[in-house]
């Protein structure tokens, strides 16, 4: 067994494996936030609320209902994107026309108004939700037992991600969609609801949250915190990526999922602050984010 | 008036969240009890409302209208933040007349408002924090320390642990005063009884919720034992992944502080065969039961744990001490109030009759518990049988070890 800084390599690839599994979640969550930022200049607080939503509508599915893991994922994120037009229609869509800091105000707000209503209903403890029978048990790889539920995660979201980039860069609907925040009055005139537009676009956003919820639901208890645990780390991935940015987004969640993993090993007291690190550094040197454009 | 939507909501949210009492200064003869602790974080299922409920349960038992005793309780969210918790003490007892607090888990939080309450000279019950410097080095004449504290945990869980052939160890633990209390004493008991202790991961308290990273340091280490030196939520998350790794096959689990509330959240499938310490459970015997029986209904969802129980125990003892001294008398000084807790011994439902120690610490016994298979429970809630039973005398730090200035003053 060969050693590299004094850690046994099995262990080293091990956490590089673990901090893949963690940034596929970052990669979703801000995959989102950066959709919501790029294409509507909302800066979505609640996105942390929501992803704790997702969470709990599997639960909900589960205990109330019956309904197993495999549709709740199919469910949640639905539900959880129909609430989101909801509250786009109510709420946030009043505030496009004044500066980003009223957005950001606003979904702050909400997202502690819902946190609360369901700590007041659930309790802070949490509530346990089990990993689908398919799904449990663990393999050997050799240097590491890695659980099989972690490993449909990372590939899940990679897929995911993959597939929400593709829509926007490559399909028609991709292009509409970048061409209406470009330009909203001539795409309106082409003949294209651009407000109806903009709710999808937010529904699609809060729906990869809700969709990250499910996922993580089996693997953290289910509980009303989750999201804020969440939601800081995941601004500082949008940041470090580049606002508005897919691709910077996703390759940052995976990226800073490592460097969080590393430094587990090597100093664990310092790995929540590990990444505001890396962003303060990212911020002096590349203002913009590592994949932002420069205006 | 018109009210928006967002402000109804706003409001409903708030109110439900935290009720917070605020009583205008009132005649001399009332006494007023205020309850602090977490009702919004990580602790609010172990402390929180539930202690409140404990607390009005109490001055109900006592009787306090019949022996013409007026007494109001307040209750505030400390978020676990100890400028905050000092700021609400101090708020209470300058502004709001408050004579005790009572509960305050967390135990950074726990040791700045027992500070506060000996500057202002109020009585102290410490219930919900773990750390046994409260009875040690800052020990106070006005505090009183119930239900738990690290010392204990570690003698009990973390000395039966080894006994049963847990030799070598792994700690992961929260990056606080309580985590690395809970740590070096059951260090200590591991190396006293010819253990090792093979290495530790210090985490990041409370921003951490994956545990993967640091359960696979502690399997690679090869210990046989896993030690949770955490609490709450943070224990339960340490369980659930794991199970999910595969630590629970060849690696023993010892969570150090576990509530009954915890082994609910988990679920028995999980966390069947866990063994861990509480100075109470709801089905010890008949006068446990009674107790339980009168809260139940008023705390949905839990069950009182030795943290909520304590709650109740320690107020009824208070409200003995006050009616002993004479309410004037007790309201004037909170040492005084302490030092005639000190005197008496305790009796109540929750813990039976026990006495408290001249370092403030009550001698409850402590219950080694092991976790039930599912198809051994009865019920819901019956989750605990009795493994062995600490006498109050044995389960605590002996008093010449405490250091507390107190002694042989």
């Amino acid at each position: 067994m060969f050693s590299i800084f004094g850690i046994p390599a099995p262990l080293l690839f091990g956490q590089i494996l673990l901090g893949l599994i963690n940034g596929g979640f970052y990669a979703l969550l801000s995959l989102g936030l950066a959709i919501i930022f790029g294409m509507l200049n909302i800066i979505n607080f609640a996105h942390g609320a929501l992803f704790m939503m997702g969470a709990f509508v599997a639960w909900m599915l589960l205990n109330y209902l019956g309904i197993n893991y495999w549709f709740a994922l199919l469910l949640s994120p639905l539900i959880i994107g129909v609430f989101g037009i909801v509250l786009e229609k109510a709420v946030i869509s009043r505030l496009y026309k004044l500066d980003h800091l009223y957005g950001l105000l606003l979904t702050f707000g909400l997202a502690l108004v819902i946190e609360g209503l369901f700590r007041n209903e659930f309790g802070s403890s949490g509530l346990p939700y089990q990993i689908p029978p398919i799904l449990s048990g663990a393999v050997n790889l050799g240097f590491m037992f890695l659980p099989i539920y972690r490993g449909w995660v990372v590939v899940v979201a990679f897929v995911v991600c993959l597939a929400t980039w593709l829509i926007i860069e490559k399909t028609r609907l991709g292009s509409t969609l970048r061409a209406a925040t470009e330009n909203p009055a001539l795409v309106q005139a082409f003949g294209v609801n651009v407000p109806r537009l903009v709710s999808l676009t937010y529904a699609g956003g809060v729906a990869l949250a809700a969709f990250a919820g499910v996922l993580a639901a089996p693997i953290y208890s289910v509980n009303p915190n989750m999201g804020s645990n969440f939601i800081i780390t995941v601004f500082a991935v949008v940041v470090i990526g580049g606002m508005g940015s897919i691709i910077g987004s996703v390759l940052t969640g995976f990226g800073l999922g490592i460097v969080e993993g590393l430094t587990k090993v090597f100093y664990p007291q310092a790995s929540d602050t590990v990444i505001f690190v890396v962003m303060v550094i990212v911020l002096l040197t590349r203002p913009a984010g590592l994949f932002g454009k420069t205006a | 008036m018109k009210l928006s939507r967002r402000a109804l909501l706003g409001t409903a949210a708030l109110s439900a969240v935290q009720p917070l009492a605020r009583r205008a200064r009132g005649d001399e003869a009332t006494i007023r009890i205020g309850v602090l602790n977490d009702q919004s974080g990580p602790y609010r299922d172990v402390s929180g409302l539930n202690s409140v409920v404990c607390v009005k349960q109490a001055i109900q038992d006592f009787g306090a209208r019949a022996k013409s005793l007026n007494v109001e309780v307040l209750s505030a969210d400390h978020q676990n933040k100890p400028d905050v918790g000092a700021g609400i003490a101090r708020q209470w007892f300058d502004r709001d007349g408050v004579d005790m607090i009572i509960d305050v888990p967390t135990s950074s939080v726990g040791l700045a408002v027992a500070s506060v309450c000996r500057e202002k000279n109020r009585a102290y019950i410490n219930v919900g924090a773990g750390t046994s410097e409260l009875t040690g080095k800052q020990c106070a004449p006005t505090t009183i320390h119930w239900a738990y504290d690290t010392w204990m945990l570690a003698h009990s869980t973390g000395g039966a642990t080894v006994k049963s052939g847990g030799t070598t160890w792994y700690f992961l633990t929260a990056d606080y005063v309580f985590g690395h209390d809970l740590q070096s004493e059951t260090s200590h008991f591991v190396t006293e009884a010819g253990g090792k202790v093979l290495g530790n991961s210090t985490y990041p308290f409370p921003s951490t919720s994956d545990f993967s990273s640091f359960l696979l340091q502690a399997q690679a280490s090869g210990a046989k034992v896993l030690g949770l030196a955490n609490a709450g939520a943070d224990t339960v998350n340490c369980i659930k992944q794991a199970h999910e790794f595969g630590l629970t096959g060849k690696t023993q689990i010892a969570a150090l502080l576990m509530f009954i509330t915890d082994v609910h959240a988990l679920g028995l499938e999980t966390a069947q065969g866990l063994v861990l310490t509480e100075s109470f459970y709801w089905d010890l015997n008949d006068r446990t039961r009674a107790f339980t029986s009168r809260v139940k209904d008023k705390t949905p969802n839990n069950i009182p744990n030795m943290v909520q129980a304590g709650c109740y125990a320690g107020t009824i003892h208070y409200l003995k001490a006050v009616v002993d001294l004479g309410a004037a008398a007790a309201k004037a000084s909170g040492a005084a109030t302490v030092a005639r807790m000190k005197a008496m011994p305790t009796d109540d439902d929750a813990f039976g009759k026990n006495h408290i120690r001249e370092d403030g610490r009550v001698l409850v016994p402590a219950y080694l518990f092991g976790v039930k298979k599912p198809s051994e429970s009865k019920g819901p809630w019956d989750y605990y049988k009795l493994l062995f039973t600490t006498p109050g005398d044995e389960a605590f730090r002996p008093l010449k070890d405490g250091n507390c200035p107190l002694v042989h003053a």
